[in-house]
């Protein structure tokens, strides 16, 4: 299989091709636009749809007919148009439709700025819109994966009959890396729920009202059924060096691979320190990560945000070790230096912390 | 014909089992206009023989539930949306019959753009708007189409200029997009308006079949219990209030020159999915590269380089090139930009990692290269090279080189020497060519085959050709008169 230099965000569209994707709505904004440009090259030609939304509000009810009809259909935005688009997520997973959305995360609040950022972690790990539902989050950290976990994200999304959120940050989708393409087109299943606008499928609703609170209950149960059992088992997140760790960096998406080569170093300075990065945000690699916490003396969760990631390690920690958290935002990335001074003081800390119990309780709040 | 103008319309169900409580009667108030139309609209599927071809997009709004009625796909949409979901329902399908239900509130308030932009580009769907100048489902609140000094709710005191405009007039302002081919306004009060809200009904999806692009059928309706009036003083009222500000009537009609606008995709096969995307599935052998029997000096091995000048001067194209070569050449490699308004007018710059092992970071805070190509990009980035590293700048537009010592500076005059070899344009492939004539990390004849891959202008290719060598042989003059002062 040959290799391609490419962009993140064109790996993306590639990918969802190949997954089958036929149509593709999405409105221009960066950093996530040349997912929406390489879609305008690729989608037509190739026998879908690709247009261009008066906003990110019409782009995911395109998304939504689209989805209505049965067909693999996607679009991409960055934090804002995610924030716009959140009505419709919200319908999409009450009507149980299947789509699949990349958020290339930018700086926030408001217009915050162009750079890269995590800080869409709660609005898109938690919901975002109303209503008690989620969404699959996948979280690449390489080119390489843009194509893989977008590739997936169409077939759970067609499995829990769900939108799929690609959750990445500027860098991710604006690097360029070495690529391999799956080497064959998938045809998707046949959706008979779907509304296709033929005799089989005529008394078929695509809907999300369920007017009595008796129904919605129903419904909204089922849903919840459905996640478990449909997701159960796909959490996922890769290891690094933590077989013999005694402490643990935790980050997605770009951090991630700084604190890789921040690993790395530390390694070489002779501090036992593993990485755990989940790939997937939701669900969360909390079984993965309550179970490296029985290992460990310490984790610390590092995120381009004041504190998203971190409140679900601790949720899975459940105060059995402290959980430290170092975080820069605004589109700041840390360095690899500025890491490894962060795991040095950590690991130390856990040296003290074997000294002074009790001081470490009152300093890290567990 | 009176049998038949009451027999029911194959496309509404008999019995509403999707209502629940009584299955018999619609959840409509009586004397509300809502029912004629649904009726008209069924009948008109039936005599088009579209039933099973009909996908419904119900709006929010009183007719929400139109899916109890009709007896087709449906799909039930967000507030205001349905022309952009039927866009996409239409796309999908093309042999389908769209039809967008729609409120005046879900229409000309909450759903004002998405009807604005699907109007403009003549999406091949029928829309039908029910105008009744109030919010009937949330219980008679103001809407954009509420006439001035109606008492509604939310406009107890009756709409007033200053504080809530004018009543929008939408059928009017869509006809003035190009869009749209065919606009009707209807009143639903007599049967002389009846009779002519059903041949409108009509036209509107035989449009759609005809491939004619975009119909919308405004339709005035009775909302006697929204007004507070009798089903017979609701139909007297449109009469007397609504039509001197809503006249009926065709308000744009280009049918008869509309022909294909239907939108049909190409046919999906494998090979032009492969060749449109440029996937190609030679097996190719593929290499690793390794230094082990490598010429290149272990400072030079798995660079870490920083590429930066002005915008327009191809280093990020530069940074690509050399991240492409390293690929081919067996190498993990990654590329990352500075992205956004900067790029455009400003400074750029990229990293590039060349390594044999998998890349971590992308991002280079300690570069161990730096081929700078303005004053400004060498002044930021030189303090950052490593000790033992190389900074390569363009001398030809930097007057003053870098202060450090601890660092292998070369200076290459490349814009001078790419304007001596025929084109200004190539002085960042001249920088390239002083990289690797330096340090030998990749090798020319790779190099040359990329760009033999990119362009397939002959020209172009000799003349990157010629700026790599220029750059090569500055390198390795620059080197021999090195060595020749040391010794």
């Amino acid at each position: 299989m040959a290799q391609e230099l490419i962009k993140g965000n064109e790996a993306v569209v590639k990918a969802a091709i190949m997954a089958g994707c036929r149509s593709f709505y999405g409105y221009p904004i960066t950093p996530a636009s040349e997912i929406a440009e390489a879609a305008a090259r690729y989608f037509h030609e190739s026998g879908g749809t690709f247009l261009q939304a008066e906003s990110e509000v019409g782009a995911i009810n395109m998304v939504y007919g689209a989805a209505s009809c049965g067909e693999r259909t996607m679009t991409a935005s960055s934090g804002p148009g995610i924030s716009l688009m959140q009505e419709g997520i919200s319908y999409l997973a009450g009507s149980e439709l299947p789509c699949v959305i990349v958020d290339i995360m930018r700086g926030g609040p408001g217009l915050g700025n162009i750079a890269p950022e995590q800080a869409d972690y709660h609005q898109v790990v938690k919901g975002g819109g109303h209503g008690s539902y989620h969404t699959i989050v996948l979280a690449p950290n390489s080119a390489q994966e843009m194509c893989d976990l977008t590739f997936l994200a169409f077939e759970l999304a067609d499995r829990v009959r769900n939108p799929a959120i690609v959750l990445a940050d500027g860098f991710i989708g604006q690097m360029m890396e070495p690529v391999e393409f799956p080497d064959r087109m998938v045809e998707p299943d046949d959706k008979p729920w779907a509304v296709h606008g033929d005799a089989e499928t005529r008394k078929n609703l695509i809907t999300s009202i369920y007017l009595s609170p008796e129904d919605l209950e129903r419904h909204v149960r089922h849903l919840e059924t459905k996640y478990a059992l449909e997701t159960d088992g796909i959490a996922m997140c890769e290891k690094y060096h933590t077989g013999d760790a005694e402490f643990l960096v935790i980050g997605y998406g770009i951090v991630s691979r700084v604190l890789k080569t921040a690993v790395d170093h530390a390694r070489e300075m002779g501090i036992k320190v593993g990485l755990l990065r989940p790939i997937t945000l939701w669900p969360f690699p909390t079984v993965q990560i309550a179970y490296e916490a029985n290992y460990v003396k310490s984790m610390l969760v590092v995120e381009l945000s004041t504190g998203q990631l971190v409140d679900d390690v601790r949720l899975a920690v459940n105060g059995e070790i402290p959980v430290r958290f170092y975080s820069r935002v605004g589109g700041v990335v840390p360095t690899t230096d500025e890491l490894l001074t962060q795991i040095i003081k950590a690991s130390e800390a856990d040296h003290v912390r074997k000294v002074v119990p009790a001081a470490e309780e009152s300093l890290w709040g567990v | 014909m009176y049998a038949k103008s009451f027999q029911r319309p194959k496309s509404l169900f008999g019995e509403f089992s999707r209502k629940s409580g009584d299955h018999l009667t619609t959840h409509y108030c009586p004397g509300c206009g809502h029912g004629n139309l649904h009726k008209y609209i069924a009948e008109a599927i039936d005599e088009l023989g579209m039933q099973d071809r009909t996908v419904l997009v119900n709006p929010v709004g009183c007719s929400v539930f139109a899916y109890y009625y009709f007896d087709v796909g449906n799909i039930q949409v967000p507030h205001g949306r349905a022309p952009a979901a039927a866009t996409a329902v239409k796309r999908a399908l093309p042999d389908s019959l769209v039809i967008s239900y729609q409120g005046d509130g879900d229409l000309a308030a909450i759903g004002g753009n998405e009807i604005l932009h699907c109007a403009n580009r003549g999406e091949n769907i029928t829309v039908f708007f029910v105008n009744n100048a109030i919010y009937g489902m949330t219980g008679g609140q103001m809407a954009p189409t509420t006439l001035l000094g109606q008492r509604t709710s939310t406009s107890p005191t009756g709409r007033q200029i200053l504080e809530e405009g004018f009543p929008m007039h939408v059928s009017e302002l869509l006809a003035s997009l190009e869009g749209p081919s065919y606009i009707e306004r209807v009143g639903l009060f007599d049967n002389k308006s009846r009779m002519r809200a059903r041949k409108a009904v009509k036209k509107g999806l035989q449009n759609q079949i005809e491939g004619r692009g975009f119909s919308l059928i405004e339709v005035l309706s009775p909302c006697p219990t929204g007004w507070g009036l009798t089903p017979t003083d609701a139909c007297n009222w449109v009469k007397e209030n609504l039509l001197p500000v809503f006249p009926l009537g065709v308000i744009k009609d280009v049918t008869a020159d509309r022909e294909n606008w239907n939108r049909r995709r190409l046919e999906v096969t494998p090979e032009r999915v492969a060749e449109v995307l440029g996937i190609t599935h030679a097996t190719a052998e593929k290499r690793t590269a390794t230094w082990t029997d490598s010429n290149v000096a272990t400072c030079y091995r798995d660079p870490r380089i920083k590429l930066a000048g002005f915008g327009g001067q191809g280093v990020l194209f530069l940074g690509k090139l050399l991240a492409e070569v390293g690929m081919r050449e067996g190498f993990n490699v990654s590329w990352l930009p500075s992205y956004g308004p900067e790029m455009r007018g400003g400074t750029a710059n990229c990293a590039v990692n060349i390594s044999t092992l998998p890349v971590g970071s992308p991002l280079i805070s300690d570069p161990s290269v730096l081929i700078a190509t303005n004053r400004p990009s060498l002044d930021k980035f030189a303090p950052e090279v490593v000790s033992g590293g190389v900074i390569l700048y363009d001398s030809s537009l930097i007057d003053t080189a870098p202060t450090r010592d601890d660092v292998e500076v070369l200076a290459v005059p490349a814009t001078a020497i790419a304007d001596s070899i025929g084109s200004p344009k190539v002085a960042n492939i001249v920088m390239l060519g002083a990289y690797i004539g330096l340090t030998n990390v990749l090798p020319k004849e790779r190099v040359v085959a990329v760009i033999e891959s990119m362009t397939k202008k002959k020209a172009l290719v000799e003349l990157n050709i010629k700026a790599i060598d220029a750059g090569i042989e500055h390198a390795s003059k620059a080197h021999v008169a090195e060595d020749s002062w040391a010794v």
